[in-house]
């Protein structure tokens, strides 16, 4: 339960973690909140030479906003966002997201950006801000890209991270007034991983409905237009939705995924569990 | 691989050291430091035994390393002898039988003084959701909740006092 022996940078800014990671050659990796990659390296699941510390740059720790977008660094931790820290963006949803992340001490050193980095189909920001229909922030040595989260996301626990590049902060558009959400997940324990998590959003003035089918065994299935699970609840539609995610095979997890999306919606119109 | 000099504060004091970056805070600070409160289950972040505070806040020692803590203020459980909270809980863990064989007592004791600070009007489901991050293989956890529960009624009768 000891982690295999490796080296360790706490680079300033984002141009030298870039640099590091480029030298590092594939064996780098970089540590934010360590709250998934800590025990990935315990297990030695993880065995990489070099691990570069992001949590000192600035930037990546910083939080803007325009009218349009709200901007999170993506060394932001789950508590911060709990506790209320950020603009209010999202009427509500991400501190109530973030309230039901793990526990509260793995919430204040793990991080949006660690999480979304680290892909598990289970977690909560990625199946979030596929939702909320975020773009992901990148730097590596050839400059910035960006990407929707749902191009970012290539799979379980894989992303469009280069070895040398770094997720720097996540863009998300602001919701209107109207907009309204609804989020359940189903968990074994509290604070564990989901077993299947249900997600919706209704913005009309933005023209938004969507939903997600997530903790699924790969990325997030987002429905783009969901107006037949959201704005009315239609059994058959909310089924179709569980079986385009490709778990309509087990009936077990098939009425779980289907259960959440039910109870998302029953939250969304202000009813039930 | 290369070893790094750390300065950080452990209850209270500064300590220099070099340190292994794989080296765990938890090791770091019982073996190392001699601080054997602090104690470690299942070093996966998943069982709360050795959860402390570095810089006010609780965190799991096990899936920090000691390198990353440069600068930190990390408190373990042999600092809070003189903290009031913690005398409070003390008090309320031995009357309310929370504790059998001790070993989650420094993690569960590190967490509850946290509800007790940030929660002050925590009832009994959200002082369970709270402790859901620390697992206890004796007591069945009513006795903790019982003894959380005690203080925090203590605290609001004191300020309704005053
Ligand atoms: C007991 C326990 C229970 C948990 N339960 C939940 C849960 O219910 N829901 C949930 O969503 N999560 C859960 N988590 C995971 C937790 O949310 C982690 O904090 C999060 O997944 C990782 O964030 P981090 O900052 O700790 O990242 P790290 O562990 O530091 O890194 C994770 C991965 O992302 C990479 N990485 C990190 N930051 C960047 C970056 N900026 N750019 C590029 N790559 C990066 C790392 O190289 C690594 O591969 C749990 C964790 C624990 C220990
Ligand atoms: S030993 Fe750290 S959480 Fe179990
Ligand atoms: S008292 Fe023995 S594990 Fe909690």
């Amino acid at each position: 339960m000891k982690a295999a022996a490796f080296d360790y940078e706490k680079p300033a800014d984002v141009a030298a973690a870039v640099k590091l990671l480029s030298g590092a050659q594939g064996m780098g990796k970089v540590i934010a909140g360590g709250q998934s990659l800590g025990p990935m390296l315990n297990l030695r699941l993880a065995q990489p030479q070099l691990l570069v510390d992001v949590r000192g740059i600035a930037e990546m720790c910083a939080v803007t906003e325009t009218p349009e977008a709200l901007t999170i660094g993506a060394c932001v931790t789950h508590a911060r966002i709990e506790d209320g820290k950020l603009p209010d963006a999202t009427r509500g949803l991400l501190p109530a997201v973030a309230a039901d992340i793990a526990y509260r001490a793995v919430r204040n050193r793990g991080t949006l950006g660690g999480s979304l980095a680290h892909a598990d189909p289970a977690a909560d920001w990625v199946n979030t801000l596929a939702l909320l229909d975020a773009v992901a922030i990148l730097q590596g040595p050839a400059g910035r890209r960006e990407l929707k989260v749902t191009e970012f996301m290539h799979g379980p626990f894989a992303t469009a991270l280069a070895e040398d590049e770094l997720l720097v902060a996540v863009r998300i558009a602001r919701l209107s007034k109207a907009a309204r959400w609804g989020y359940y997940k189903f968990c074994r324990k509290t604070g564990e991983f989901a077993e299947a998590i249900g997600a919706m959003l209704v913005d009309p003035e933005r023209k938004v409905c969507r939903a997600v089918v997530g903790a699924t065994t790969s990325v997030p299935h987002v429905v783009a237009d969901a107006r037949a699970i959201a704005e009315r609840f239609m059994p058959d539609e909310a089924l179709k939705a569980v079986e385009a995610a490709g778990l309509g095979d087990d009936p077990y997890e098939r009425q779980m995924h289907f259960a959440a999306l039910k109870r998302a919606a029953a939250r969304m119109h202000g009813g039930g569990s | 691989m290369s070893t790094r000099t750390i300065t950080l504060q452990v209850n209270g004091k500064t300590v220099t050291a070099a340190v292994e970056p794989r080296l765990h805070l938890a090791d770091f600070l019982r073996d190392r430091q001699l601080l054997t409160g602090t104690h470690i289950g299942c070093e996966h972040g998943v069982c709360g035994a050795c959860t402390l505070e570095i810089d006010g806040a609780p965190a799991r020692s096990c899936i920090t390393y000691a390198a990353t803590c440069d600068g930190a203020s990390v408190r373990t459980i042999e600092d809070f002898d003189a903290d009031p909270v913690m005398a409070e809980l003390r008090a309320a863990f031995s009357a309310e039988h929370a504790l059998q064989c001790g070993y989650c007592t420094p993690g569960m004791l590190a967490t509850a003084r946290d509800i007790v600070l940030r929660l002050p009007q925590a009832d009994e489901a959200r002082i369970r959701k709270e402790l859901s991050g620390n697992l206890c293989r004796c007591t069945g956890y009513v006795g903790i909740v019982r003894a959380i529960k005690r203080v925090l009624a203590a605290r609001k009768e004191k300020t309704h006092a005053a």
